[in-house]
Formats: C-alpha cells, sequence, structure tokens
C-alpha cells in the first residue's frame, strides 16, 4: 500500500499536525519507503495465529473503589494539575474559544 | 593524592562508602566536576550538582547516624530525561514539553533515591525515545566520547535512544544511567559505548511516571560498566507497582548475590537467523569469540532457529509508532508544556500548530505513520497483521527456551557510526535495531555485554536473550562474556 | 398504542426506526482508572488526579466495582456477559478529552446481548408488551466540560467528570415510536436504580441518551440515520424522536438526502442541529489499549455479582400479582421505581410485625393507602416518596391502629393529615387527641337506647319496611359517639335492637 500526498494531509490532519504543502510532498517519498519495507508483512502466513494482546502471560489487576487511596493516583491536587498549564484561570484550564 | 573516585563503579562506590573509605558527599563531587567539564558531549539536558549533593548529604548522614544504608547508597547517576523527576524538569528531549516540572516522580526513580542513589542531572535521549543515534533531541545530537582516532575527529553517535546515558557512563560522567528500551534503546547505544546495559522482562520495572513511547514494550533498565553494577542497579529499579497494571506481581530476586559466571550445565542458543547480510565482518568475528567464551565457562552451544526474525522489525515500525501516535495525542498545548496560537486559531488549529511546532521532525514521522496505520481501513492489514507476527516471533522464542536457557547474539549490525551518516535515511537508521528489536516484541530480557573493539577501534556489543523472568541467566552469561573478554579500552579525552 | 406511529408526508406515510445508545455513569466512589472522587457538584479541576488530565507518564488502573456493576447490570437485562473483554483507545482530539482518546470497549465488549420487556402503556397493565433487543453494554470514561460563557475568547476547561465510568448500554434499533423509545429508557432506568448501578439521575447528568433516528417508507430499506447527542430527559428524547423524523420526512419529501451525522437538540427552539465542532472525527482509530491488559472474569466473581442482583421489576410484579393479590394495576405502579417497591415492602413489613397478620392479608390495605393517601398527600405537598415526611415505619403504625380497630378508617384520614403537619407517631396522636374508637358495648348501646327512645316514629318506619333509616340510626349513633365508636359493633347492635 502506498500514499500519495492527499492522504499525507489528510494523515496530518486526523493526527493533528501543521504541515505545508510542500512537507505534504516531501513526507510521500519517505512514508512510502517505509510503508513498501513493513508490507513484507504480508508474506508471513498468519492464518490460525491470534494477535497478541499480553506481552507477558500476566493478569489485568483492578483496584477497590476507594477514593485517593493512594495520593498519587487520587484528586484533591487542583495546583498540581494546574502549575504546567499554559493559561490556567479561575480553576479552570483556557482554551481558545470553541463554538459549539 | 586522592584516588579518581569517578573510575568507580557502583559496588565500589556502594562498598567504599558504607566502609566510610570515601563519603558520598566526595563522590558526588567528584562526578559533578566532570559533569561541568564534559557539556561538550551533550549528554545532559539538566545537571542538577546541587540536588546531587543534599541526596548524598544524607546518605552520609545516614551513615553517620548508624542506619542501614541502602543498595546503591552514595551512588550518583544519571537520569534518562524520560522519567519524569519532581520539581525538575522532563522533557523527553523535546520541545514540546519545554518548562514542564513534573509534581511527582516516576517509580523507577523513587526506588533509586530509595536505595540511597543520587541525581546528577537529566540525560539528554532521542526526542520521546524514538532514534537509535541521538540524533532527534531537541537538545542537541548526544557526542559519543569515542573517535575513531588517527585524526579522524568526527563526532560519532552514542546509539539510541538513551545515547545521553552511554555517553555519560562511557565518559564516566557518572557511574551508572538509566535507560529504557523499547527496541533497543538500552542494548544499542551501551554496545556503541563499550558499556553495559539491561533491559528487563517487561513489566519487571515499573512505566508508571516514565513519558510513554510505546506502552507494549517499554522498559526501564540500567546502563552501567558492568555486569554485577547492571544487578545492583536493576535490583533497585525493579518491583511491583499496583499503579502500573503491566507490572509484574513478584518479588525481586537478589541478581548481585545469585551472580555466577559458571555455565557449565548451561546450553547457548545460537540463532542461525541472525547471520544475516549487511552484518559487519568484525561483529560476526566477536559474535564467534562470543561462542567461545562460553564454551570456555562451561556452556553447550546449540543451533537454533527463530524463524520470524526479518518480520520483527518491520512489525515493530508498525506497533510501536501506532501505539506512539495513540500516547502522543495528550500533548495538545492544554494542560501543560508549549503552547503555539496562531492569529485567529481555534482549539484544532491550535492543537495542529502546537504539535507542529512541538514535536521534532522523526516523532512527526513515526505519528503519521501509526495514525496511518491505525485509520480505517487499513487497521487490520497493519496493526492486526503486525501483532499476528508479534505472536509468532514470541512462538519462535518460546520454543527456542524449550531447548537452549539463553540465546548468544550479537547487539547491532555494525560499530558506531559518524553523527549525520543514517539521519537522512530513516530506514537506514531503523535496521541498526535488527538484533535489538526481537526480544523487544517478545518482552524478554536481554543485556549488551562490551566484547571488543573492531579494526577502527571502536566498541563492539554482545546480546544475551533471556527467557521471560530469567534475568540471572542472563547476567550470569553476560558476566562469564565479561571475565573473558577482558574488555579494558577507554575512550581517549578529548572533551 | 395499538396504532403504528407513522410520519406524514405529502407522498405518503414514513415509518421510524430507533436505536438509543444510553450512557449511564455507574453508581462508584471513585473514577474508571484513577483514585478521584465522582461526587457531583465539586469546584472546578478539584477531583482530578494526574491520571485523569493525562499527566506524562500516567498509567489507567481499572476500578473492579465498575466491571462489576456492568455484569450486574448485564444480568440484569439477561444478557450475554462476557468473561473475557479488552478496553481499547477511541482515539481524537478535544479539550475535554485530556489523553487525546477515551479509554473504552469497542471490540470485545463486557456485555453482549440481553433485552428489555417495556409495556406500551404504562395506565394500562394488561396492554402489550414489547421486547427491545439490546445490542451490548461497554465500559468506558466520561469526558471533562468545557465551558464557554465565563470569558470572551476562552473556553474553560474542567476535568472533574473527565474518567467517571460509565456504561454505554446500546440497543438493537428496535423502536418504532417515540412512545417506545420513552418506555424503553424508563424501563432501563427502573432496572438501573433496581439493581444500583446507576442512579438515573438524568438531570445531573448520569444519564443520557444519544438518539439514532431514521425514518422509510413502509417496506423499504432502512434509511440514512442521525445520532442527536446527550438528551437528557425522557421527555426530551421523546421530542427529538418526532422533531428529527419530521425532519428527515420533509427533507425527503423536498428532494433532499438525509446525511449521517451527529446532531444536537436545542430544547428551546424544539430543533435539532448539525455538530460541526465534531464533524471531522471520524476516523477514531480505535485499538487495544496497551496499557491494559484483557479482562477475565472468574466464574466465582460471576456468581457473586448474580447472587448479589435483586428481585428485578419484572419479578416483583409478578410476586405483587400472584402471592400478594393485588390488582395487576397496582402490581404494576408498585414495582416502576425501585423506590415505590422498596417502600412498600417496608410498609407491608412493619405492618406484619406489628399486627400479626399475613402479609397477604395487609398487602391490598398497604397497597391502597400508599397509592391513594401517601401519593396523594406528596402530590399536595411536591415532594418526592424520599422525601416524605412520613417514613415506612410510621405508615405501618397508622395501619395498625385501623387494622386492630383501634381507629376506624375516617379516623385515620385525620391522624394522617396531623402526621403529615407534625411529624408525631400514629399513637401519639391518638392518644393525645383522644381519637381511639369505643368497642364497649355498654357505652354504644346506652347511646343508641337514647336514640331509639327519642326517634320513636322512624323507629316505626324502619320496622315498617323502610330498611333505608339503618343509615339514619347509624349516623345518630356515632354523632354521639363523636364518630369514635366502632361502627361494626354500632350496626350489629342497631340491628340487634330494631330487628326485634
Ligand atoms: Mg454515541
Ligand atoms: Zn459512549
Amino acid at each position: 500500500m502506498s500514499v500519495d500526498k492527499e492522504t499525507v494531509t489528510k494523515i496530518a490532519s486526523l493526527a493533528r499536525i501543521a504541515i505545508s504543502d510542500d512537507e505534504a510532498g516531501a513526507l510521500v517519498p519517505e512514508l512510502n519507503n517505509i510503508l513498501d519495507w513493513v508490507d513484507q508483512l504480508g508474506e508471513v502466513d498468519v492464518s490460525g495465529v491470534e494477535p497478541m494482546s499480553a506481552v507477558i502471560p500476566n493478569k489485568l489487576r483492578m483496584r477497590e473503589d476507594i477514593i485517593n487511596a493512594d495520593p498519587l493516583t487520587g484528586g484533591g491536587v487542583r495546583d498540581k494539575i494546574l502549575a504546567n498549564a499554559p493559561d490556567a484561570e479561575d480553576g479552570f484550564f483556557a482554551v481558545p474559544k470553541v463554538i459549539e | 593524592m586522592m584516588r579518581d573516585l569517578t573510575e568507580l563503579g557502583i559496588a565500589a562506590i556502594r562498598d567504599g562508602v558504607a566502609a566510610g573509605e570515601f563519603t558520598a558527599v566526595e563522590v558526588t563531587e567528584a562526578f559533578n566536576a566532570n559533569v561541568a567539564a564534559a557539556r561538550a558531549l551533550n549528554a545532559f539536558i539538566v545537571e542538577t550538582p546541587e540536588i546531587a549533593l543534599d541526596m548524598a548529604k544524607a546518605v552520609d548522614a545516614d551513615r553517620a547516624a548508624g542506619k542501614e544504608l541502602g543498595k546503591m547508597a552514595g551512588v550518583p547517576i544519571g537520569m534518562k530525561d524520560l522519567f519524569c523527576t519532581e520539581g525538575t524538569q522532563t522533557t523527553a528531549a523535546s520541545t514540546i514539553l519545554s518548562g514542564f516540572v513534573p509534581h511527582y516522580e516516576s517509580t523507577v526513580s523513587a526506588n533509586l533515591w530509595k536505595a540511597g542513589a543520587a541525581m546528577l542531572g537529566k540525560l539528554n535521549l532521542d526526542q520521546f525515545a524514538m532514534g537509535s543515534s541521538n540524533e532527534t533531541s531537541a537538545f542537541g545530537n548526544v557526542i559519543s566520547p569515542w573517535r575513531i582516532g588517527g585524526g579522524n575527529d568526527a563526532p560519532l553517535a552514542p546509539g539510541g535512544s538513551s545515547g545521553g546515558s552511554s555517553s555519560a557512563v562511557s565518559a564516566r560522567l557518572c557511574p551508572a544511567a538509566t535507560g529504557t528500551d523499547t527496541g533497543g534503546s538500552i542494548r544499542q547505544p551501551a554496545a556503541f559505548t563499550g558499556i553495559t546495559g539491561v533491559k528487563p522482562t517487561y513489566g519487571r520495572c515499573s512505566r508508571w511516571g516514565v513519558v510513554a513511547f510505546a506502552s507494549s514494550l517499554d522498559q526501564a533498565g540500567p546502563m552501567a560498566h558492568d555486569v554485577r553494577d547492571c544487578a545492583i542497579m536493576l535490583g533497585s529499579m525493579a518491583g511491583f507497582d499496583p499503579k502500573d497494571t503491566t507490572s509484574l506481581d513478584l518479588p525481586v530476586p537478589d541478581w548481585e548475590a545469585a551472580l555466577s559466571s559458571d555455565m557449565r550445565g548451561k546450553k547457548v542458543g545460537i540463532p542461525r537467523e541472525y547471520r544475516m547480510d549487511g552484518t559487519d565482518q568484525d561483529i560476526l568475528e566477536s559474535w564467534d569469540k562470543g561462542i567461545a567464551w562460553l564454551k570456555d565457562a562451561g556452556a553447550q552451544i546449540i543451533d537454533i532457529s527463530l524463524p520470524h526474525t526479518q518480520y520483527a522489525l518491520p512489525a515493530y515500525y508498525i506497533i510501536a509508532p501506532a501505539e506512539a501516535s495513540s500516547n502522543l495525542s495528550r500533548y495538545d498545548g492544554v494542560r501543560y508544556g508549549m503552547r503555539e496560537v496562531p492569529e485567529g486559531a481555534n482549539l484544532q488549529d491550535m492543537y495542529a500548530a502546537t504539535r507542529s511546532a512541538g514535536f521534532g521532525p522523526e516523532v512527526k514521522r513515526r505519528i503519521m505513520i501509526g495514525t496511518y496505520v491505525l485509520s480505517a481501513g487499513f487497521y487490520d492489514a497493519y496493526y492486526t497483521q503486525a501483532q499476528k507476527v508479534r505472536t509468532l516471533i514470541s512462538q519462535d522464542f518460546e520454543a527456542a527456551f524449550q531447548k537452549c536457557d539463553v540465546i548468544l547474539a550479537p547487539t547491532t549490525p555494525t560499530a558506531s557510526f559518524s553523527l549525520g551518516d543514517k539521519s537522512k535515511d530513516p530506514l537506514a537508521m531503523y535496521l541498526n535495531d535488527v538484533f535489538a528489536v526481537p526480544a523487544s516484541m517478545a518482552g524478554l530480557p536481554a543485556l549488551s555485554v562490551p566484547c571488543g573493539l573492531n579494526k577502527d577501534g571502536l566498541p563492539l556489543g554482545l546480546q544475551i536473550i533471556g527467557n521471560m523472568l530469567d534475568e540471572q541467566s542472563v547476567l550470569n552469561a553476560g558476566l562469564a562474556i565479561e571475565e573473558r573478554a577482558g574488555f579494558t579500552a577507554r575512550p581517549d579525552k578529548w572533551w | 398504542m395499538s396504532n403504528k406511529y407513522t410520519v406524514q408526508g405529502a407522498s405518503g406515510e414514513f415509518e421510524v426506526i430507533i436505536g438509543l445508545e444510553v450512557h449511564a455513569q455507574i453508581s462508584t466512589q471513585s473514577k474508571l482508572f484513577s483514585g478521584s472522587s465522582t461526587e457531583f457538584g465539586a469546584q472546578p479541576n478539584s477531583q482530578v488526579s494526574l491520571i485523569d488530565a493525562a499527566m506524562p507518564g500516567m498509567l489507567p488502573v481499572p476500578n473492579m466495582e465498575c466491571m462489576r456493576q456492568a455484569v450486574r447490570t448485564g444480568m440484569a437485562l439477561g444478557a450475554q456477559i462476557n468473561k473475557y473483554s479488552r478496553f481499547d483507545r477511541k482515539n481524537y482530539f478535544y479539550a475535554d478529552l485530556p489523553q487525546g482518546y477515551q479509554i473504552s470497549q469497542l471490540y470485545h465488549p463486557i456485555v453482549g446481548e440481553g433485552e428489555i420487556e417495556v409495556t406500551l402503556d404504562e395506565k394500562d397493565p394488561d396492554s402489550a408488551t414489547k421486547r427491545i433487543g439490546v445490542e451490548r453494554i461497554h465500559v468506558e470514561q466520561d469526558a471533562g466540560k468545557l465551558m464557554h460563557d465565563q470569558h470572551p475568547t476562552s473556553s474553560y476547561v474542567d476535568l472533574n467528570r473527565c474518567g467517571v465510568a460509565l456504561m454505554e448500554i446500546v440497543s438493537k434499533p428496535d423502536m418504532t415510536s417515540p412512545r417506545e423509545a420513552g418506555a424503553y429508557v424508563k424501563k432501563l432506568r427502573s432496572i438501573l436504580r433496581y439493581v444500583g448501578s446507576c442512579d438515573g439521575n438524568m438531570e445531573q447528568g448520569s444519564m443520557r441518551a444519544d438518539v439514532n433516528v431514521s425514518v422509510r417508507r413502509a417496506g423499504e430499506e432502512l434509511g440514512t440515520r442521525t445520532e442527536t447527542k446527550n438528551v437528557n430527559s425522557i421527555r426530551f428524547l421523546m421530542q427529538v424522536v418526532e422533531i428529527e423524523a419530521r425532519r428527515q420526512v420533509d427533507l425527503i419529501e423536498d428532494g433532499g438526502t438525509v446525511i449521517q451525522e451527529t446532531r444536537l437538540f436545542d430544547p428551546n427552539r424544539m430543533e435539532t442541529r448539525s455538530m460541526r465542532s465534531k464533524e471531522d472525527a471520524h476516523d477514531y482509530r480505535y485499538f487495544p489499549d496497551p496499557d491494559l491488559l484483557p479482562v477475565e472474569l472468574d466464574d466465582a466473581f460471576l456468581e457473586e455479582c448474580k447472587q448479589s442482583l435483586p428481585e428485578l421489576p419484572d419479578e416483583k410484579r409478578v410476586r405483587y400479582e400472584n402471592e400478594l393479590g393485588l390488582t395487576a394495576y397496582n402490581a404494576a405502579v408498585l414495582t416502576a421505581e425501585s423506590e415505590t417497591s422498596f417502600w412498600f415492602e417496608e410498609l407491608l413489613a412493619q405492618s406484619v410485625e406489628r399486627t400479626g397478620k399475613s402479609d397477604k392479608d395487609l398487602a391490598k390495605q398497604c397497597a391502597n393507602w400508599l397509592l391513594s393517601e401517601l401519593f396523594g398527600a406528596l402530590n399536595k405537598l411536591g415532594v418526592t416518596l424520599e422525601e416524605s415526611p412520613v417514613s415506612p415505619s410510621q405508615g405501618a403504625e397508622l395501619l395498625s391502629l385501623v387494622a386492630d380497630g383501634t381507629i376506624s378508617g375516617k379516623i385515620a384520614k385525620d391522624v394522617f393529615e396531623i402526621m403529615l403537619e407534625t411529624k408525631q407517631g400514629a399513637e401519639q396522636i391518638v392518644e393525645e387527641k383522644g381519637l381511639k374508637q369505643v368497642s364497649d358495648t355498654g357505652a354504644i348501646e346506652a347511646a343508641i337506647n337514647d336514640i331509639i327512645a327519642a326517634n320513636e316514629d322512624k323507629v316505626a318506619q324502619y320496622r315498617g319496611g323502610n330498611a333505608r333509616l339503618l343509615g339514619f340510626f347509624v349516623g345518630q349513633t356515632m354523632k354521639a359517639m363523636q364518630g369514635k365508636a366502632n361502627p361494626q359493633i354500632v350496626n350489629e347492635i342497631l340491628k340487634k335492637k330494631l330487628d326485634s
């Protein structure tokens, strides 16, 4: 499978990465080079093979329903949450106005 | 005159501090000085000499008070800047996280501090750990302390993504450093710089607080001068963490205590598929030497097959970018890091502008690939297929470990190369991890140990891959090689 | 309801096909993947963990209770429970979604197919019922909240809701009228509340529906559907179906085509609108969340879920009819909401305890009192059953006074009025106000003797065949006894004296 400039532009938009027309053009052969190479996976006979779901046999652990059982994964830390925000006001994160 | 404390490794520093031969502060001051004098290597993004001293003072105070000291008490280390460190900038070497100061400490770094280690600074790396030469960092290339010599002063790659770690340990700016390995990022840079690095079994080290690249592959591990130091440091990093559901709920073995280079009764598998075209003659020769050494240590050498080896790397370059494209979606300029808002931009424009300005070219390339392979109509052909191939790769190893205890292979197909050599050809760069990636795909423990120099006088590494949870056999085989290789070469100090 | 619901277009009639995706907040203390609280109404961003804010390196750890409640809910719908399920990532960018993906379950949901039986006319328990298929239930994270009116050029982001656990309950496109859709959600809500997996509070957003509507001419293929998002009341839901069906029919009749899109309901303008802000994100790039291993449930866990299920409304209704001898109507009304049935059962149990009579003997009286007296009073006060000033045990106290003849039914009404006002117990009121019924035959006989003596003409008329005059004598006696005479005894003595 291979991509054209239009596809590259669409992918960039899906990934929210602004690219110029030129950049999109330059990415076409680069990405195709990589995609051509990974296409060799198609040769592998995978009939009856399950896709890997756990690298190491391990069971999903779950937690008890307890609030703030571990301070590292609990709430009530608004200052820490907002400390690195490029724009925070009145206890909120602020972003350019969204029209819904 | 006092001995040069920066010549010492983890075990020697720990033991010396414990015995009162020198203080933790003396050790830290010595390394702080080396760090400050080595900026030409660009190994550190942030230097934290004061923090290191404070931590060392605490160790000295504990010792004076007769308290029990941790397993790494008094050992100052470098912290790859992929680990979030409370109060110290953490960037993953990306502009998009510039200025980000976490209010939390990664589990692995917290474990190390608990063991008495001290932080000399945050080490440079390939941006978001994506790269094999440390040329994708937003903070500039890391330079290997090694040179070809003979008038050829071209800067060489320290390997990647843990290039700051490999360069700093190799140049003795720190006795050890943390690394992370997604598809070879500990082993390949270790091999390039003549040091030892271990990627443990997936799940040994918590991923909590480590900036994610590819969740199903990322594993932290130690990089140090020798196998023993790696065993000590891995013991301090590893452990069950309820905050990471992929963390293994198992006790951490005392790997250091059980170290043994006696390989009698052990079988070492030699995978025939690793004899690939394009592998340096020097590398092939070093592999043969490794076989001879392990035989000498008493091991039985057997031929094994890992039939899907050639597909590991292409499968990796679907799975890792796919996971990364999603993991890196959180860098959007809303809650932390940089924000780029062009005039009149709406929210979605802001995302696109921020991510365009904040991510480097290799990161963008991988996000694009990952986005593409997950997109409608392609998911099964790429992602599902790659995960099935991954199952086959795992099964290859499973079958192999029915027959042998460890696998011996080269770490890399070549020695270090000049900066700029491969950076224009992503695929050529990717191929550097061809020997390292299969073990990552299967989540297996693996190590790179230095085994000699090539014709140009550059270090080469040998790789030992073990069965899951069997770090001990990996370390032991590594030790057997280390003892026989007698690798003492050092880069000449030019920085 | 026997008439099929159709929408009349210029060229003919259209059928409406409705499918619902109900998002129900799972009743838990903490969030799906973090330990922060789910409590409603907190200060902005005060219930946000590092995980919810998607700080670098943060990892999700699932809350077992969420999986348990989803399984219990599935069991209550008679659904397939999947012992193996997985979390997937749904990738899109929005300011209320810090991770850049929602953790949900696409490929392997925890609950598979089930169904809900709805009564099409709730006023008539004998009316037709319809089984509406449930396609699946999956567990996923809620998003945060955006506020647009606090700042001229910025929107504000509050992540308190972000990461709260939801069940998405997806119906089959089995509904064909606004009424069916309404009945489905009402019944679903009732079951969730019985199970205790969701409080069903639609005003606080604990339950909201995405409404998929399409129209077609009879016998034609399914039309293109639209999805109207986040409808948060049953009334709105029924309006959305009506409005959206009308819009689609008009569009088709005008030669247009319906496009598959997400829409928003504006209850002020009574219209649905296209949601342009989310239009481009239709490629969600779902893939299994690599931070989370598959969910594997064992038999012991499933057994515990099963054992913990309460009696559900349909079973209850049947039992009320068959074992308690209630009318179909009363049984239906009492079981429609879990609160009502719990209240009723408490009232009945306390009455049994006080009187020593069987529940079958008391059920009818309890049901009638609850449905007419109590509901009537609550209606007047404008409060819900949960806010009732009278508790089930107080109600039982009142009813047992009637049952053992201490007060008459008529006095009971007065006592109840006082209870509502003063919150005093019935016995205390009866005692203090001297409302005890007189069953002392001597006192009653004395009063009757006086009345017979004073009304000899009427006695003669009665004995002459005017049996209706018995009522007059009863009235006179009760009046003389200030209403407290036991009417049964009054009747007996009067008859004995007059008929002799
Ligand atoms: Mg929906
Ligand atoms: Zn949903």
